[in-house]
């Protein structure tokens, strides 16, 4: 059974290799995307030594290992499974021996793979010889992060599969993913890091899922966070894990009673 | 052993209504009104294993409906429901090994990747073992042809080409029960034959149950032992289908034509005292209609045994789709008495 959900990584990864022009633009899109925000931090920072507690080495980090993490948690789910419960194919797939959702996360994952390994890591190379980056050269601090985007690839995709699966309950979702999407780069930290909140919206934001995403595992990296407070930072990561598997669960099983296949 | 067993099965859905007007539309922002709409109304059945069943309605009958709930898509609003010995929507993933599912519709295969990883794919999600698998490739590859479709991408072949490799994914895993939601839509007279001897080649020689919905009914006439038929959610006739035809068949019809012409009244004559019907086709060809009672050739003997000469005749037979025409138009009402049990 394992070996059956290993070989859709491996199919998702395949795909994703066949469509090669794609590729091409992914890593040109992400080093522009990584080379604008250096720019406009750079502006912003000005003669300024440090803001919101970042230098601009700091800073410039953030922005590189934030965009790295999002290549890899960053993935579709939410349109895929909403496009196949809009359209029905969602039925097919029920009539296999095999957990759906498990393999919409599988796919999810080959397809972070994918970047991760693929447009990240050479966009990653050329970002380090243009701009002022500066890797930790702590092999655990290496460990702890790849740990971390593991679980912020976990809660993204959750917060994706919630998403998804409400076209079961609407006709259409759109708005929706949308709203999902934006609140996610805006509040995760990819944009703005959090310090840069004021204070009150810091306070709600520690008890969003967001931060757990981009925020958290980029300060680890960074170094903004280290020893207990890195580890408490992954208590964070997995409580959120962990508390969100219930509202899946009960979306998918009040999905599956009310489910109505389109074209019936 | 019963290989599907149904009982007094229900669905009901939830439909959203869209009200009228600015005011509607404004309304239905803040409050839906919904209007409950039954698919299948308690319907019974019972299918015993190896038999191929054909499951029939006019669109929005509520086959697909009854399918889904088959094979554990849908979970029913009430009602009892046993397949292969498995409540289907309660043991999902138990259940699902032994069924095979195909919708004519929809394909199972990955659009992107050769039909051979699709079909490894499915090796390892049905944990088929590898020599196993060989062999069932091997035989289906073989009785369908396939063998140099398989390293092609699904979205590179063709319907029929398509629709065979389906075949083949849903039975890799040798399911007892195969369950197929018009299996032959869209697909050319060629395919469709090839496929319907397939489909009692495997219930013959394997013993696979096979329940079809289709609108074709010569899969019906190639293929069924035995016919359900559903209007608006309601088993209208569950039997044989020599027995549906001998109910309904509204009885035959022989054409005659003569040397020369002939008038109605004449022939009317010649059958006096039978209850036939002639109409005239033109000066030289009449037609008598006779009941299902009455045998033709005491209607041809007659005729023939006249002093009019006869240069042709033909004899028809009502065939099904005019019986399944009628019976869908008339409805239920005299269909009542036919359901069985």
């Amino acid at each position: 059974m394992a070996s059956a959900y290993l070989d859709f990584i491996r199919i998702r990864f395949l795909m994703m290799l066949a469509y090669r022009v794609n590729y091409y633009s992914g890593i040109v899109i992400y080093a522009i995307n990584i080379g604008a925000y250096y720019f406009m931090w750079k502006a912003i920072y000005g003669s300024a030594e440090t803001l919101g507690g970042f230098t601009v080495a700091q800073m410039t980090t953030y922005i590189a290992v934030s965009w790295m993490a999002r290549a890899f948690y960053f993935n579709n789910l939410d349109r895929e499974i909403s496009n196949e419960i809009r359209d029905g194919s969602v039925a097919v797939q029920m009539t296999r021996p095999i957990s759906y959702l498990m393999v919409k996360m599988m796919q999810g994952f080959g397809e972070g793979l994918f970047r991760l390994l693929l447009f990240m890591a050479p966009g990653m190379i050329v970002a380090i010889l243009i701009f002022p980056v500066s890797l930790p050269t702590d092999p655990l601090r290496w460990a702890m992060f790849f740990v971390m985007i593991w679980f912020s690839f976990l809660i993204n995709s959750q917060l994706n599969i919630l998403t998804g699966l409400f076209a079961f309950f609407v006709e259409n979702n759109e708005g929706l993913m949308r709203l999902k999407r934006v609140l996610i780069d805006l509040l995760s930290g990819v944009i703005l890091p959090m310090t840069f909140f004021p204070g009150w919206a810091r306070a709600i934001l520690d008890w969003l899922p967001f931060q757990a995403i981009t925020y958290l595992p980029g300060s680890v990296f960074t170094g903004r966070l280290s020893g207990g407070d890195a580890w408490n930072a992954l208590l964070v990561q997995f409580v959120w894990f962990a508390a969100l598997i219930v509202p899946i669960w009960l979306m998918w099983r009040a999905a599956r009673k009310r489910l109505f296949v389109q074209g019936g | 052993m019963l290989a599907i067993d149904v009982h007094q099965l229900r669905k009901q859905f939830k439909v959203q209504k869209n009200r009228e007007g600015l005011k509607g539309a404004l309304l239905d922002l803040f409050k839906r009104e919904h209007t409950e709409v039954t698919a299948v109304k308690d319907i019974s059945f019972q299918i015993p294993q190896g038999e191929i069943c054909g499951y029939i309605g006019e669109n929005g009958a509520g086959k697909s409906t009854t399918i889904k709930m088959l094979t554990g898509i849908l979970v029913p609003t009430s009602g009892r429901l046993l397949v292969n010995g498995y409540v289907p929507y309660k043991e999902r993933e138990q259940f699902v090994r032994g069924i095979g599912v195909v919708f004519g519709q929809r394909s199972q295969l990955w659009w992107d990747i050769g039909v051979i990883e699709s079909f490894r794919l499915l090796r390892k999600v049905y944990r088929v073992d590898e020599a196993d698998f060989k062999r069932r490739l091997d035989e289906l590859v073989e009785t369908l042809q396939l063998g140099d479709l398989l390293n092609r991408p699904v979205r590179k072949l063709s319907l029929g080409q398509r629709m065979r490799c389906e075949l083949v994914a849903a039975l890799l895993h040798q399911p007892s029960i195969l369950f197929l939601d018009e299996p032959t839509i869209g697909l050319d007279i060629v395919v469709k034959t090839e496929i319907r001897e397939f489909l009692k080649k495997l219930n013959r020689e394997h013993g696979t149950t096979i329940l079809l919905t289709t609108h074709d009914l010569q899969d019906i006439e190639a293929l069924c032992s035995r016919v359900i038929m559903l209007d608006d959610g309601r088993i209208i006739y569950d039997g044989g289908l020599e027995e549906l035809k001998e109910r309904w068949g509204k009885g035959r019809e022989v054409q005659f034509q003569f040397t020369d012409p002939i008038p109605l009244a004449a022939v009317s004559a010649l059958t006096s005292g039978l209850d036939v019907r002639w109409t005239k086709e033109n000066e030289v060809t009449a037609k008598v209609w006779i009941p299902r009672e009455l045998n033709v050739s005491d209607v041809l003997s007659r005729v023939v045994g006249s002093s009019a000469e006869i240069s042709d005749i033909k004899i028809f037979e009502t065939n099904t789709d005019e019986i399944v025409r009628e019976i869908y138009r008339t409805g239920s009402p005299e269909a009542k008495e036919a359901v069985r049990g």
